[in-house]
């Protein structure tokens, strides 16, 4: 489904050059859950941006179903980012003016024109329903984030990740701003969508939640190390 | 549907947003205010210039005024475009009650019947509105020669801008005294006759709402003021006054009166008066009023721009207030670009909540503005009664009730460019937060 040739990405800071990535192959097959394990700063996250082409690479390739992800338009682009990829943040990120409903529904919304999002309203209101229901929240849907606690917000932020179907879910240290039990709750989601046939790669510095995914790789000094 | 929603939600949930909708409804409010209330004086004006006037002039500024004018006067009763004419003689004088001191004044010779056809004259008179022809009869004594008086040669107008007058004029008489002046300019007579002078009786007043008018003006029978300024043999007259019909634009009745004009002087080439036609020109009655009309144009044209500058200060506001909201907003654009929102998203977003404000600040701003000017007059009285507050003092100032009509275009302006103020305003920070790259909105060291 995703694979990754030779990947650099080097930022600037001040005047030195931080080269980040040197050089990453990784592939990623249909129905996987990937857990890119490494140390803080160790590159993982601009990985996980490049593959949802949040950010773009210095240098090398990214194929998404056998797509040269560099070849995409702005546009495709952004189709890429509604509908093939859901994100997971480790900060959950949610819109603080949206209740957690329309923070789920939010990405079937981003995706239509006005008439085209009042023709699939109705669906897209099911769906997000649904998911807030799988997930356990389906009490919660008229409160505002700021109402919930940490590992609700996430589960949110997986609702919202799902909401379109995505092929790929890309996950950010999605446990990372939670206690232990509710990161295991947030992984025991997690393989749930995955035993449904859900795409995953997730970032991890914790050895403990990456032994959750079905395959572990571990990024350091900017390369993927077997 | 997420950006109007967005857009929507910043607006009612930040606070600071509230300040924005204010600052432009404060600046619709002024603005509606101020140019209703200058335009309905400037209109006012120029109606009241028009009515003076007629639709078009053909005069001189010569005193010794021009020849064969009723000749001219034959020619445009035959055109088809012509409804009304009347001519007139103005020139100077001196007036005074019968055997007391003189003061200077404007001298207008007309026929009031033909006038009152032509202008607005008949309307201004206080006791012959529905029989003009006998403005110059008084009612005391239908046999003596009348004169009509600028009102305020004889009454003062009180703080509320009213007359205190009795029931119609008194029988008082008035010495009027005129140079006459040959047709080369010179003076007519010689020592005791240098001057000549007639008594007139009050018959009635004129109020044109032209201070100046009112205030130095006497209007004479058309005979009697030529025969005072020497404009007798031959006869001669100031001005043409024409009323077009309801159908001519009035440039086009103009060209024609002047082409007529143009053929008319030509054909009197050679004769002996013809050199007085040299001075003679044919203006619409906006040129012939230009002098009065222009000073308050340009007050008008002052304060649109000091207004315009009203709304730069509105769209600063904005600006600021945008780039507030956006810069406590970049997580968001980080989280709208992962689900796939693009740079052209982003700009819609913030120009729709822009738009928001301006819609809603230049609402409330039009409604208060609409509230308070169908008010203004009874404000201005209240705080007259209570604190001696006038927006003009109506004992100098011909105006009477401050204008308070809301013109349709002068909303539709107001409006429209209160929320073009508010998208410029935006432009800038919203075009910044479109460029914004989400890696770096959604870093955590951003949080």
């Amino acid at each position: 489904m995703l694979k990754v040739e030779g990947l650099h990405k080097s930022y600037h800071m001040g005047a030195t050059e931080v080269k980040v990535l040197k050089g990453v192959d990784l592939a990623v097959k249909k129905g996987e859950f990937v857990a890119i394990i490494g140390a803080s700063g160790s590159g993982k996250s601009t990985l996980l941006h490049i593959m949802g082409a949040l950010d773009r690479p210095d240098k090398g390739a990214v194929e998404f179903e056998k797509r040269d992800m560099s070849r995409f338009g702005a546009g495709e682009l952004n189709r890429f980012r509604n509908d093939a990829v859901g994100f997971v943040f480790q900060f959950y990120h949610l819109l603080d003016e949206l209740n957690v409903l329309e923070n789920v529904y939010l990405p079937a919304m981003a995706g239509k024109s006005i008439a085209g999002w009042f023709a699939r309203r109705k669906a897209a209101k099911n769906r997000a329903t649904q998911l807030l229901t799988q997930l356990g929240l389906a009490e919660r849907a008229r409160h505002k984030p700021y109402q919930l606690s940490g590992g609700e917000r996430q589960r949110v932020a997986i609702g919202r990740a799902l909401m379109n179907e995505p092929r790929l879910l890309l996950a950010d240290e999605p446990t990372g701003n939670l206690d232990s039990s509710t990161g295991n709750g947030i992984l025991d989601v997690l393989e749930r969508f995955n035993e449904t046939g859900q795409t995953i790669v997730m970032v991890t510095h914790d050895d403990r939640i990456a032994n959750r995914a079905g395959r572990t790789v571990m990024l350091a000094d900017g390369k993927i190390m077997d | 549907m997420y950006k109007i929603t967005l857009a929507i939600r910043y607006l009612l949930k930040r606070r600071i947003t509230y300040f924005a909708v204010v600052a432009v409804a404060l600046c619709v409010f002024i603005v509606l205010v101020v140019m209703t209330v200058m335009a309905g004086l400037v209109g006012d004006f120029k109606e009241k210039n028009h009515l003076f006037a007629g639709d078009c002039v053909v005069a001189t500024e010569s005193l010794v005024g021009f020849s064969y004018y009723e000749e001219f006067v034959e020619t445009l009763e035959k055109a088809d475009f012509v409804e009304a004419i009347s001519p007139a003689v103005k020139s100077y004088g001196l007036i005074g009650p019968q055997g007391s001191g003189s003061i200077g004044v404007e001298i207008m010779g007309i026929d009031p019947a033909m006038h009152s056809r032509v202008t607005g004259f008949g309307r201004t008179l206080d006791y012959h509105k529905t029989d003009v022809s006998k403005a110059f009869e008084p009612a005391y004594d239908p046999n003596l020669i009348g004169c009509v008086l600028g009102k305020d040669l004889l009454y003062q107008r009180d703080s509320y801008g009213t007359y205190t007058i009795g029931d119609g004029p008194g029988r008082a008489g008035y010495s009027v005294s005129c140079f006459p002046l040959t047709p080369k300019g010179a003076t007519a007579g010689t020592k005791t006759d240098m001057v000549n002078t007639k008594t007139f009786y009050h018959s009635d007043n004129s109020v044109s709402g032209l201070a100046r008018v009112d205030g130095s003006m006497i209007y004479l029978p058309f005979e009697w003021a030529q025969k005072l300024c020497g404009m007798t043999n031959p006869n001669r007259a100031n001005a043409i006054h024409i009323k077009f019909k309801p159908d001519v634009r009035l440039q086009d009745g103009c060209d024609k009166v002047a082409s007529l004009w143009q053929s008319f002087r030509e054909g009197k080439t050679g004769d002996k008066q013809a050199f007085l036609l040299d001075t003679v020109t044919v203006r619409s009655w906006k040129d012939y009023r230009r002098s009065s009309i222009a000073p308050m144009e340009k007050e008008q044209t002052v304060m649109t721009v000091m207004f315009g500058f009203v709304g730069i200060t509105t769209v600063f506001i904005v600006f600021v207030v945008s780039y507030m909201i956006i810069s406590h907003k970049s997580k968001d654009i980080g989280i709208l670009k992962s689900i796939g929102a693009s740079n052209c998203d982003i700009i819609q977003l913030f120009s729709g909540f822009a738009f928001l404000v301006g819609l809603l600040g230049s609402g409330i701003g039009l409604f208060t503005g609409w509230l308070f000017l169908e008010k203004i007059n009874e404000i201005e009285d209240w705080l007259f009664g209570h604190f001696g507050f006038q927006l003009w003092d109506r004992t100098i100032y011909a105006i009477g009730d401050i204008p308070k009509k809301i013109q349709l275009e002068v909303v539709v302006t107001i409006f429209l460019s209160a929320i073009i103020a508010c998208l410029v305003g935006a432009l800038l920070p919203s075009w910044q937060a479109a460029r914004q790259k989400p890696v770096e909105t959604l870093q955590v060291n951003q949080l």
